[in-house]
């Protein structure tokens, strides 16, 4: 960031906080951007004369006659198709040692869709995990995030989907994301040859938290390029959410905000759902699907920050260690893809949505087979065929480690029904069971 | 008079702090210049000479010093024909007529149509005596006769000196001219304005409900059943099906005209309505739903302050059409994203917080809302009403929370959504035990049942609810105690909740047969069901008592997927009836 000339300079800090600092400034707009000391800092509010700046990547050091200098417009991106294959930090600038891309400077966080306009999501996107494809289906214009625990492999299964999914450009907002996960996602990027159609924002757990809070809208700005410009099928990874929201709450803090649930601002909804309203589909068949990560502590889904965004968004699938085969699987319980209705039976085979349905069925009575053995009820023999089904079930279909496309997973699931049940105990319709069931 | 003018001293987020040099009324609206874009907003606060104003934009790019000019008006609702079948934002700004795929800001569209006319025909005589809401003439708005009435603003009484001859005319078009006493003459055409936060009171009375408003949910009308002009609330944690049964209602339900709030919802789920409604016809009329529709969509997204001036502006309408004698539903989805739009501005106001940081007079501006709705007389003697039906969406799904309790005090139907029933795929999920209505406690309902279904029908719910009250209770008994370990009488006890719950709770709301049931189809399930529970077969052990009412449910739910009355349906009953036989 290079001062110009027509840039307003003031050098008098009336106070300074961990996360902000305050000085009396003539014609100052909300939201524009400033440096601090040479840090990056944003307008947050604005009392007469009297400028709150919230600086991103902290006060530390600064001093009272510290050098302040507006640029008087918001954070922008410069957009072009040479984003693709790029590494950013969260103010857009390049980390991969490249050159700084060049292009038309775009606001961030610019404003949303008009409702009206909007079109019903109806294309399919496969991952060749069961738990997602079978079950929970995604649908391109759908936002949904994965809820799981610090110690699953989430970052692993979200770049198993990007690859695997057919997508014009994939873009990754990490945030707080550890350096050894930032170095995997580059390395998978590259290992599969996909870098020229992955762009990547990144703030790393080395960097200040409050840097974080640019790194999506910095990548949604990216992804409305190509879906909206360039009519293209856009994937945007976000990583980790709830840390996102963390850096939310210290902000609001600094700045005597009245804390809501759980210490959060009393605007995280809206916060949210500004971001995860971003994914659409759009009338000239661009799209932009986001794929979130919101961690969880403890699988508690009443925290406000994965409450908030079970709201907003459509649905979540939930990962989970399977005790009984130590498989990593996305429960088939408390996942929920809400626009699946839109594609299954319809883009997928037709027996898609009663072979889902009476597999999860069959699961859940597994599971209630499995608290009777722990109550020390006897089993009948249906519940010990469930419990077999489950873990095979599980192992062979559920597995987050095994990638097949959607009729194999129906196969698969037809030939276990027939393995351990009879017809009827499937409930599943005659004509679908004369097509389909092995002999 | 003089307009009211000031300039920009402070800004956070969306609160802006204006200088004024004349007076300015609490929720006066203003528009704030911003290089040639007016952004709107509104007063929430005076102090001294400072107006602390919210804008319903993104305040980006306002600095100190931008010029402001207040409208000496509230915010206001645009009433005329032509609002039906609209899809508005929660300003009532055509979604519909905005240029390009992102919503600009400052693009504020005209909520009707000022080009259209409509044919009209005068309902009022020359020197008729006239007072605010009276019919002076009518116009037809798709199938609807849409009343042109004296304007809601006008106090007193006036005489009708002339009235516009039967033709075309637009909205704007001098219809009528009205004298009060003092012979000053008053022009009136089809449109007029009204004040959102203000309710519509020209009405004669407003009594108890004394209907009952079907919505072809079992579980609503025959165990829960709301009133027409009554008021009813869903809460339930995400995934509990709150939006399919707010959509199943607003498709089935015995309304006029349906007006859906969708307040700070997904926008994904509002194109679901946009695209199915336009094609779903409607029952009772076989004309598309979206004719009798009015959407006022302000998603998640979109700016916090239309998001809490949204849901009145949906109930301003729902008032305006009841004044014209039409049963109106109001759906609100969800009423927590309102709460949540209040608080956010409280917080912003710097106002001691009260519970869960939402401001101390929660409950009685929810209350406030709530008491809008109604059946009323209208001075002409006919009848109109406003039914409201509001989600909300508790944090956790935890009941205990101030939105979902201070709500709880203001409406009287309760229908509560479980995670349990939802996991167990028992939908819709509404809690059997924990929902009720409290007008199935009036003697005009009950009366009012009595006479449109069977007499004795309420005790008859209350048996039901009493079976599976007590089923609920044998289940308990069974997980502690084991199958073998209770009497059999609670196995037989459990399996008739389960066969009320299965056959008359459990409702497929993807079914084109079984997701409606007339009233009189519930009589006769209800009666069936009863009937079955009154026999009392003898069963050698637990699993034959299971067998034996597990096969009935399966017969029943095959009854409730047959069209009534129709061979299918006949066959089934046969089947039934040689079970119980046997």
């Amino acid at each position: 960031m290079t001062t110009k000339a027509f840039q307003r300079i003031y050098t008098k800090l009336e106070g300074i906080t961990k996360a902000t600092v305050s000085l009396r400034a003539q014609s100052v707009v909300t939201d524009e951007l400033a440096t601090v000391a040479g840090r990056l800092a944003q307008v947050v509010k604005i009392n007469g004369d009297l400028i709150t700046l919230q600086v991103f990547s902290g006060t530390e050091g600064i001093a009272t006659n510290a050098e302040v200098v507006f640029f008087g417009e918001p954070p922008t991106l410069n957009v072009s198709d040479d984003l693709a294959g790029r590494f950013f930090n969260a103010y857009g600038l390049p980390i991969d040692g490249g050159p700084e891309v060049e292009g038309e400077a775009r606001e961030i966080g610019g404003p949303s869709v008009n409702p009206f306009r909007r079109k019903q999501p109806s294309q399919l996107i496969a991952t060749g995990i069961a738990g997602i494809d079978l079950n929970n289906t995604l649908v391109s214009g759908q936002k949904i995030p994965f809820f799981a625990d610090p110690d699953q492999p989430y970052n692993q299964v979200m770049a198993d989907v990007a690859l695997r999914a057919k997508v014009d450009k994939i873009i990754l907002g990490g945030m707080g994301l550890s350096n050894d996960d930032y170095l995997y996602f580059k390395q998978v990027f590259e290992n599969a040859g996909a870098l020229g159609h992955i762009i990547s924002f990144v703030n790393t757990t080395e960097q200040p938290p409050v840097e974080r809070l640019l790194v999506p809208d910095m990548a949604l700005t990216a992804a409305e390029y190509f879906a909206v410009d360039k009519n293209e099928k856009v994937l945007v990874l976000l990583t980790d959410m709830t840390l996102y929201a963390d850096a939310l709450s210290i902000v609001s803090n600094r700045m005597d905000q009245i804390p809501s649930k759980d210490s959060m601002p009393g605007s995280l909804y809206s916060d949210l759902a500004k971001l995860y309203e971003k994914a659409v589909q759009l009338p000239d068949g661009g799209s932009i699907t986001i794929i979130a990560v919101t961690t969880l502590s403890g699988g508690d889904i009443t925290h406000a920050i994965p409450d908030n965004t079970g709201y907003i968004t459509e649905g979540q699938l939930f990962l989970r260690t399977d005790s009984d085969t130590g498989k990593v699987i996305v429960d088939p319980f408390r996942s929920l893809s809400r626009l699946k209705q839109l594609v299954i039976g319809k883009a997928t085979r037709s027996d898609h949505p009663q072979v889902m349905n009476a597999a999860v069925r069959l699961y859940a009575d597994a599971a209630n087979a499995k608290t009777k053995l722990e109550n020390g009820f006897d089993l009948s023999d249906y519940d010990r065929r469930t419990l077999e089904f489950a873990k095979d079930y599980s192992e062979n279909i559920l597995s987050i480690d095994i990638n097949i496309d959607i009729n194999e997973m129906l196969d698969r699931t037809w030939k276990l029904f027939a393995k351990y049940f009879t017809k009827p105990e499937t409930a599943i319709k005659q004509e679908f069971i004369n097509q389909y069931w092995p002999n | 008079m003089i307009k009211t003018t000031g300039k920009v001293t402070g800004i956070i987020a969306n609160l802006i702090t204006v200088q004024i040099n004349g007076p300015v009324a609490q929720n006066e609206i203003c528009y704030i210049n911003l290089e040639g874009v007016k952004l709107m907003a509104e007063v929430i606060k005076v102090v001294g000479d400072k107006a602390y104003v919210q804008v319903f934009e993104s305040s980006r790019g306002l600095s100190v010093g931008c010029d402001v000019e207040f409208e000496q008006c509230m915010l206001e609702a645009t009433l005329g024909p032509g609002i039906l079948s609209r899809n508005y934002d929660g300003l009532q700004h055509n979604l519909e007529t905005m240029e390009g795929v992102f919503l600009q800001r400052g693009e504020y569209t005209a909520p009707l149509d000022t080009k259209q006319k409509f044919r009209f025909t005068p309902i009022a005589k020359l020197d008729d005596t006239v007072q605010a809401a009276d019919w002076l003439g009518e116009v037809p708005e798709g199938w609807l006769m849409h009343k042109i009435m004296v304007p809601f603003t006008f106090e007193g009484s006036y005489t009708v000196k002339w009235l516009a001859a039967a033709g075309d005319y637009t909205i704007e078009e001098k219809i009528a001219v009205l004298t009060d006493d003092n012979g000053k003459e008053y022009p009136v055409s089809m449109v007029q304005k009204w004040p959102v936060k203000k309710a519509i009171t020209a009405y004669k009375e407003k009594p108890r409900p004394n209907r009952v408003m079907e919505t072809g949910v079992r579980v609503i009308d025959t165990f829960n059943p709301i009133a027409e002009g009554g008021t009813g609330f869903i809460p339930g944690p995400f995934g509990c099906g709150k939006t399919v049964l707010q959509h199943a209602i607003s498709k089935q339900a015995d309304a006029e005209i349906i007006i859906m709030a969708a307040c700070g919802e997904r926008a994904n789920e509002v194109v679901e309505i946009f695209t199915e409604f336009p094609r779903l016809v409607d029952p009772r009329t076989g004309r598309k739903l979206m004719e009798r529709t009015t959407i006022i969509c302000n998603t998640s997204n979109m700016p916090v302050a239309a998001r809490e001036a949204s849901v009145y502006t949906a109930m301003t309408i729902a008032e305006y059409y009841r004044a014209m004698g039409f049963k109106v539903l109001l759906l609100a989805d969800s009423t927590s994203r309102w709460a949540q739009a209040l608080r956010e501005m409280s917080n912003r106001l710097e106002e001691l917080p009260g519970a869960d940081a939402f401001p101390m007079d929660l409950s009685a501006i929810i209350s406030n809302f709530y008491a809008r709705a109604g059946f009323v007389y209208l001075n002409n003697g006919k009848t109109g009403s406003v039914t409201f039906i509001g989600t909300v969406s508790p944090a956790g799904g935890n009941l205990k929370e101030p939105v979902t309790e201070s709500t709880k005090k203001a409406a009287r139907c309760f229908y509560a959504l479980v995670q349990n029933r939802a996991d167990s795929k028992r939908y819709p999920a509404v809690d059997p035990i924990e929902s009720y209505s409290k007008y199935l406690e009036y003697p005009e309902i009950i009366a009012y049942l009595d006479e449109r279904i069977v007499p004795g029908w309420v005790n008859k719910v209350k048996e039901a609810k009493n079976i599976i009250l007590r089923g609920k209770e044998a289940y308990e008994q069974i997980n502690i105690l084991g199958d073998d370990g209770v009497p059999m009488d609670y196995h037989v006890r459990y399996w008739k909740s389960e066969l009320i719950d299965f056959v008359l709770l459990q409702q497929d709301a993807f079914d084109k047969t079984d997701c409606s049931t007339p009233l009189n189809r519930q009589q006769y399930m209800l009666d069936k069901l009863l009937g079955i529970c009154h026999y009392n077969p003898l069963f050698d052990n637990f699993e034959q008592c299971a067998t034996f009412y597990k096969d009935i449910i399966n017969v029943c739910r095959q009854m409730n997927y047959s069209e009534f009355e129709s061979p299918d349906f006949k066959n089934h009953e046969t089947t039934l009836e040689n079970l119980i036989k046997n």
